[in-house]
């Protein structure tokens, strides 16, 4: 897989062992690491959008964060654009060209700031401006490019509706024109036919300033519609990646199987015909996941060697990648 | 005459007198409930959907008030009965499941003593025998080790295990009808797929009648018979599921049916509905999503229109119908205002 990165120079964002761990107290002066994010490795091409899709407790959210390092990730490298992220230094200079946009737009905005200085900000921190005029000139921008009216620019984020403050975020993430962002569940806070709008925005936003998109969500008709690829997590792994229309069809993991057959879908005819592949139990605590494939305990399909060791991430069939020692089997 | 059926709810208007004034949260909203029955109420968060639900279990908030109409339960009128009467319908008769499973529960109390509590209070078993049917209950939902579960606290259970013991409570007392107000919103798929399964098996076995509140349109189109569709609290459409996804005959059915993204939208434009949701302290005079509508025409931003009948399975109220009368002569308005349908 290394190889083929490489030799391949529109690779953005390349992701080699990210391994995220957060140290757990369980006693008195104990601690024990919780694999958020274990050893996942993949790359986001430019101007494509990778959906990332699992639920919740899977790791999905620390990985973007980790990408972006908003966490020191405790092994493992992130190249973006070729460089790879290691000091203060390299750090600061990610931060203009990658940013990211929040799930909940009520808690991502400070209440006491008006929606100029929450836009302005990332600008104040990268000095990027010459003078004030300058700077409103690019806040005023950058809220006509989301569709805020500009005369909103002096409110506080209190005054807006949901849709409105999470096109807030978006232009406060688009505010140093940066080439990637993460978007960690953009869309899920907000009403059915907001939604819609808020989608359409990110792809004209694409279009228009050649970003690149690492999309998180659990809704995978969401996904599904935004993405070229998807990459599935299950308990801090990554279990499969492939084209959104392959894997969406054809998934080979026996958990994006189920994952893909569950997603209730909207016509009535197919739904009530659909055969869901209704998976027992729950997801096992990450801080005691289950030896070898994670996803074991909850598999139809698990063999004596699934409890061994943990499966490869290779590559299946051109482009698709899959964890799972019984894939050729199945 | 046909049969009655279980509940008949007939122009209910719930409101909420807030420091800003009166907010009509439901307005005008009848419909039907038969026995067996899965209807779905969707729309947006504020369109009523979640009011209508604790309308008829009045469970209102302390500012909420209905200020007319009628809800019938077996025939029984339940609009102005006392607070006695009401508490042998609770539960006993319509109970209700919330969104949030961590919150309706009790964290200081163990599962089994609060399911316990409501197997008590609405029949007149035993202790032991409440316990029993609690362990019954926790089985009929697929809970593993039920005796255990019984001693153990919310917080050592998942959302979805949490979710089956508040679907356990709710059917302790085989209540004719069960009240879900988004009863997977907070899950994960592969555990909604599960508890809606649930759900259909338990509802065929027991036929009892679910109103299931949501926004998601696929587990409407998955669990439901009948469909409403609301917006500002009034109902713009109802019918069959086959119907309303099929046929929908309201511009704001037919915004939201084209706003989702499906499997076949994948590299096109979806089509939002445009604006924002309303005010429901400033209601418009005329069609309340005329302000949103692109096909609002002069009379819809004037008088909102009545409840129409598109076939016997199907009505809406929406003046494009009428429109479309106009051209080919089927459609004729109801006339009953929702009287008796």
């Amino acid at each position: 897989m290394s190889e083929h990165i490489e030799k391949n120079n529109d690779i953005l964002v390349d992701v080699r062992h990210l391994k995220q761990y957060f140290n757990i107290n369980v006693g008195w002066l104990m601690t024990k690491p919780l694999k958020a994010v274990d050893d996942v490795s993949f790359s986001i091409r430019r101007g494509e959008t990778l959906g990332l899709v699992g639920e919740s407790g899977c790791g999905k959210t620390t990985a973007g964060r980790s990408i972006l390092h908003l966490y020191k990730p405790t092994a493992g490298e992130v190249i973006f654009d070729g460089r790879p992220i290691k000091s203060k230094a390299d750090i600061r200079e990610l931060r203009k060209h990658a940013t990211m946009v929040f799930q909940d737009p009520y808690s991502s905005l400070n209440p006491r700031m008006t929606v100029s200085d929450i836009i302005g900000e990332p600008l104040d921190v990268h000095k990027a401006y010459a003078n004030k005029a300058e700077r409103m000139e690019r806040i005023l921008e950058l809220m006509d490019q989301v569709g805020l009216n500009s005369e909103h620019a002096s409110r506080y984020a209190h005054e807006f509706s949901g849709g409105q403050r999470q096109r807030i975020g978006i232009a406060r993430a688009l505010a140093l024109k940066p080439e990637f962002i993460v978007c960690d569940e953009p869309v899920s806070a907000l009403d059915v036919s907001i939604q819609a709008q808020v989608i359409n925005m990110f792809v004209e936003l694409q279009e228009k300033m050649d970003l690149t998109y690492l999309f998180i969500a659990h809704d995978i008709l969401v996904v599904r519609h935004i993405s070229d690829r998807i990459a599935v997590m299950y308990l801090g792994k990554m279990v499969e990646l492939a084209d959104a229309g392959e894997i969406y069809d054809q998934p080979l993991h026996p958990y994006t199987r189920s994952l893909m057959s569950a997603v209730p879908q909207p016509d009535p005819i197919v739904a009530k015909a659909n055969k869901r592949i209704v998976l027992s139990g729950d997801i096992p605590s990450p801080l005691n996941a289950p030896s070898g494939c994670p996803f074991r305990t909850r598999c139809p399909n698990a063999a004596p060697c699934c409890a061994e060791s943990m499966p490869e991430f290779k590559e299946v069939k051109p482009g698709h990648f899959v964890a799972c020692h019984r894939v050729n089997e199945l | 005459m046909e049969q009655e059926p279980l509940l008949k709810v007939r122009d209910l208007h719930t409101s909420f007198f807030t420091p800003a004034g009166e907010v009509k949260a439901v307005n005008g909203v009848s419909f039907n409930l038969d026995r067996g029955k899965v209807l779905g109420i969707v729309g947006e968060s504020g369109s009523g959907k979640s009011v209508t639900a604790y309308s008829i279990m009045q469970i209102l908030a302390s500012t909420g008030k209905i200020v007319s109409g009628s809800i019938k339960l077996d025939g029984q009128e339940l609009v102005g009965a006392d607070e006695s009467v009401m508490k042998t319908v609770r539960g006993n008769k319509v109970s209700i499941i919330f969104q949030d499973p961590m919150t309706s529960l009790n964290p200081t109390y163990t599962i089994g003593h609060q399911l316990m509590e409501a197997i008590m209070l609405h029949t007149d078993r035993t202790k032991a025998q409440a316990r029993e049917r609690a362990i019954e209950m926790l089985k009929l939902v697929n809970v593993n080790e039920p005796e255990k579960r019984m001693k153990q606290y919310p917080f050592e259970h998942s959302g979805g295990m949490r979710q089956r013991v508040m679907i356990a409570m709710a059917l302790a007392c085989e209540p004719d009808i069960l009240i879900a107000d988004e009863p997977t919103t907070a899950l994960d798929v592969t555990i909604q797929a599960q508890i809606l399964e649930l759900m259909k098996s338990l509802q065929e076995e027991l036929g009892m009648a679910i109103i299931m509140i949501t926004h998601d349109l696929g587990v409407v189109a998955q669990m439901c018979d009948e469909v409403i569709v609301m917006y500002a609290g009034s109902i713009c459409e109802q019918g069959t599921a086959e119907e309303i996804f099929y046929n929908p005959k309201h511009e704001y059915t037919k915004g939201l049916m084209r706003s989702i993204p499906t499997a076949d939208t994948a590299g096109h434009k979806l089509q939002p509905i445009t604006g924002t949701p309303i005010d429901l302290l400033n209601m418009p005079e005329g069609c309340p999503f005329a302000p949103r509508c692109n096909n609002a025409m002069k009379i819809c931003l004037r008088q909102r229109c009545e409840r129409m009948r598109i076939n016997d399975e199907h009505f809406a109220a929406c003046w494009m119908n009428v429109k479309e009368a106009i051209d080919n002569g089927t459609i004729v308005p109801d006339g009953k205002g929702g009287e008796d349908a």
